[in-house]
């Protein structure tokens, strides 16, 4: 059961960045989660917005979507979502250190740290159609 | 929103960058090539980066740290971080940081929760 949520529409504007990790930290505030729960979740955002910034948008501007829910037993879910490029194979993106982009300098660790700050990582994505990250994560109960 | 900023230190063939507020893809950009005009003006031997005051970094922060690693090779030098926050440790663990031994060995720094919520 969805006991309550947000959705965030912004443009791929790297200046959005962390106005996207901290609207949704805030958001997940209300659950009282530890500062390492906030800083996990900030991050997994973080990485999420940026790869739709950097990589499905890459020469433009479009919109990102995202999608913040509190669901039972303290489990959040988040879907951020863009309609951009999209990945080819979203195996081998999620491979640590591996990345496409060849100017920057790009870690190649953004599914790795979703991966690992997060319970949960799902990745859709369709070429030339755009790409849905859901992280999901459950916070600890506090009494 | 808290601003990226970094102070030089130069101290003999040691150069310290204190840096302040968050490293995202957003500021990494003008973060890197400040510190590279002042990595080939100074020549430093030794690089420390001072993580003390930066209260976010994301995976864009492991490519601005590998990048300055890489260019601090490349003229005879090293480079140590210090101070990073819990949170910033994971993200270089994750990168394999630990095994270049340039993460100083500290106890982690306590942050007030007010940090992390509500602040950029």
């Amino acid at each position: 059961m969805v006991k309550n949520e947000m959705k965030l529409q912004l443009p791929s504007r790297s200046c959005n960045e962390s106005f996207a990790r901290i609207a949704i930290s805030s958001f997940f505030a209300q659950l009282d989660p530890t500062v390492d729960e906030i800083a996990d979740i900030k991050t997994a955002v973080s990485e999420a917005v940026t790869n739709s910034i950097v990589h499905g948008y890459e020469n433009s501007i479009g919109n990102i979507y995202i999608h913040a829910k509190i669901l039972d037993d303290n489990k959040i879910y988040i879907k951020i979502r863009d309609k951009g490029c999209g990945i080819e194979d979203v195996e081998k993106a999620k491979e640590p250190m591996y990345t496409t982009c060849k100017t920057g300098e790009r870690s190649g660790l953004g599914f790795t740290v979703m991966q690992s700050f997060m319970d949960k990582l799902k990745v859709n994505s369709k070429k030339g159609k755009g790409t849905t990250v859901v992280l999901t994560k459950t916070l600890r109960k506090r009494l | 929103m808290q601003k990226t900023d970094v102070k030089i230190k130069l101290e003999g063939s040691t150069m310290v960058a204190y840096l302040s507020g968050e490293i995202d893809h957003h500021c990494a950009a003008s973060l890197r090539s400040f510190l590279d005009v002042k990595i080939q003006t100074g020549h430093p031997k030794l690089l420390i980066l001072d993580f003390a005051n930066i209260s976010f970094m994301d995976s864009s922060g492991i490519g601005l740290v590998m990048g300055r690693y890489k260019l601090m090779k490349c003229i005879g030098g090293t480079l140590k971080i210090k101070n990073p926050s819990n949170q910033i440790r994971k993200v270089m663990t994750l990168a394999g940081f630990d095994k270049l031994s340039i993460v100083e060995k500290m106890k982690p720094i306590k942050r007030r929760r007010s940090e992390y919520i509500g602040k950029k």
